[in-house]
């Protein structure tokens, strides 16, 4: 057993010596590597730089003697270039798998390099040698993977957001008065989102009515309750009035189940009858007469 | 406009347009200036005829409670004496930390800008006193000659 | 992702009211070299001079920490009021909404808790009083130049 570590820990310290020793020709390879050389496009010799950036990293985790530690502190520097390569893939429409097939095809040109090294050494040593190095590629492999997949996340946590806004326009209906129809379930995020979005436009229209129109939403429970209040509270702090239309009666009957006073809040069935209203407080008389006339005459 | 006459670091400048004060408050308020000023519109509405008074805090990047409290109480004194008061420009920062703060100001009047709540003073009382609970107005309305 | 400045520890002390405007500039100056948006500067700010001006009027006095306190990436703000006046007797009844012993509205404690992620409230009669509070930034990260 302790044989066997002394012998793997010889291996790493031999896989290091190798590749500090042959940094500048395993750069060198490996800037020819389709992952290097589609990130690095502007000279070779920015992808040369970045290459042996990895290739330091590689020597520090074998050095620490432990090849198949993800977590080991030395990959952490080179994870931001390595997130930075993984994004670029992810960009171009790699899959992670597809990204993590390009990492493990810089495996073959540096074992390459280590066999030639061994031609006079004993099979054993050679072995333990390229066995260690494999695990420190497998490694490597499964941090960039691990890096593409967080770059994704964070791509979607951007879309998240990007379709909040984009979910929740905020429509002028007439001078003075805006209107937001809201669609889909909301969560506490996008009621935060709907209720900026909705104060803003506000000051930027001097609107004094501002419509919530929840025709489109699902279910209200009695966060989306409480927050449908905040809203209207705060516009009415502003020194607008806030109307809800587009209550449906399965949503009045679960608001009245839920013992949620809505009493304070101005509704209306539709969102016709809410902007009718909104006229009407203004003064503006929309009326079918004028019309009728207009036609006879 | 209003922004040249708050250059008195000490007290808000109280600015009378017709009968109609105009308050402008601007950025950081020390406690003891918005209890000053709560003195000093009291002794104006005291002094003369003054129908109506308009605070703007546009200006203002944040109400906490006592700040909330100062503007009730200037509210709820002028009252008394048959003004009304209408709070103009909240920012919408600031309107999302009140209501979340719990402070929604009730028998406040609100407008968006100074030129509504200048019309708001100018057009019928009832008209105006719309967000106002029915008691408080009631007890105005009675108040009135 | 917006450029977030370095925010460092830092003390201030309340002992009078130009010391809360301080304290809301102290806050806010290191709300927005964080990134904070503009409502999430607002609350904090809010919360801050609350719980400032119960350290001056309750506390008798005493200073505000403040110190940064990310998240994973979620850039942070961690504010502690410390006096050492009277402490607060009966917890419950000052958390409860509406109960004021200052002269206030009585939204002092129970408000600041709603502006903020977390609320740490630390007091034993006669020893004084610390509330920390803490707030994390949900950074919008700003679409990428490059992306269609």
């Amino acid at each position: 057993m302790t044989d066997q570590v002394g012998a793997n820990e010889a291996a790493a310290a031999q896989v290091c010596s190798f590749l500090q020793r042959r940094r500048e020709q395993i750069a060198q390879r490996w800037a020819d590597a389709s992952l290097f050389r589609t990130v690095f496009t502007l000279s070779r010799e920015e992808a040369v730089e970045a290459c042996k950036a990895v290739v330091d990293a590689l020597a520090d985790v074998a050095l620490s003697g432990r090849p198949e530690d993800i977590a080991a502190p030395a990959f952490g520097t080179v994870r931001d270039q390595l997130g930075r390569m993984a994004a670029s893939r992810a960009r171009a429409g790699f899959t992670p798998a597809q990204i993590s097939e390009e990492v493990a095809a810089l495996r073959a040109p540096v074992v390459e390099l280590l066999r030639g090294e061994f031609t006079d050494s004993s099979e054993a040593t050679a072995q333990e040698g390229v066995l260690a190095l494999t695990v420190l590629m497998g490694s490597l492999r499964l941090v960039v993977m691990e890096t593409a997949l967080s770059a994704g996340e964070e791509l979607i946590a951007r879309q998240r957001l990007q379709l909040l806004e984009v979910a929740t326009p905020v429509i002028k209906l007439w001078e003075g008065i805006v209107a937001v129809p809201l669609i889909g379930t909301l969560d506490s995020a996008r009621s935060q989102v709907v209720m900026e979005s909705l104060l803003e436009a506000i000051v930027a229209q001097r609107a004094q009515y501002a419509i919530l129109d929840i025709t489109g939403v699902p279910t209200v429970d009695s966060l989306v309750a409480q927050h449908l209040m905040k809203t209207v509270a705060a516009a009415r702090l502003m020194g607008a009035e806030c109307i809800v239309s587009g209550i449906r009666p399965a949503i009045a009957q679960t608001i009245v189940h839920l013992g949620i006073d809505l009493g304070t809040i101005l509704t209306r069935a539709g969102l016709a009858d809410a902007l009718a209203y909104a006229l009407a407080q203004q003064g503006i008389e929309v009326s079918a007469h004028r019309m009728a006339r207009a036609s006879t005459r | 406009m209003n922004r040249a006459a708050a250059g008195h670091p000490l007290a808000v400048p109280v600015l009378a347009l017709g009968d109609v004060l105009l308050v402008t408050l601007q950025g950081e308020l020390h406690d003891g200036m918005a209890e000053q000023l709560q003195q000093d519109i009291a002794q104006r509405i005291a002094r003369s005829t003054v129908s109506g008074v308009v605070i703007d805090i546009s200006g203002v990047d944040i109400v906490d409670s006592f700040l909330g409290r100062v503007l009730s109480d200037i509210a709820a004194g002028a009252r008394l004496m048959a003004v009304r008061t209408v709070l103009v420009g909240m920012r919408p920062a600031v309107a999302i930390t009140m209501v979340e703060l719990g402070l929604t100001l009730p028998g406040l009047v609100t407008a968006l800008d100074t030129e509504r709540a200048l019309d708001m003073l100018a057009t019928a009382p009832q008209l105006a006193a719309v967000s106002v609970p029915a008691e408080r107005k009631e007890a105005r309305d009675a108040g009135l000659p | 992702m917006p450029a977030s400045r370095d925010v460092t520890a830092a003390r201030v002390a309340i002992g009078s009211d130009t010391d809360l405007a301080w304290v809301r500039q102290q806050v806010r100056q290191a709300a927005a070299g964080l990134g904070f948006s503009l409502v999430q500067q607002t609350k904090l700010i809010t919360a801050a001079s609350e719980l400032a001006r119960n350290t001056l009027i309750h506390g008798g006095g005493g200073y505000m920490e403040i110190t940064p306190c990310p998240q994973g990436t979620a850039p942070g703000l961690r504010l502690s009021f410390v006096d050492s006046g009277p402490g607060i007797r009966n917890v419950e009844q000052a958390m409860a909404d509406g109960y004021t012993s200052g002269g206030g509205l009585g939204l002092g404690l129970s408000g600041a808790k709603r502006l903020v992620h977390e609320f740490l409230l630390d007091t034993c009669p006669g020893r004084g009083t610390t509330v920390t509070i803490t707030a994390w930034a949900t950074v919008v990260p700003s679409a990428r130049p490059e992306a269609t």
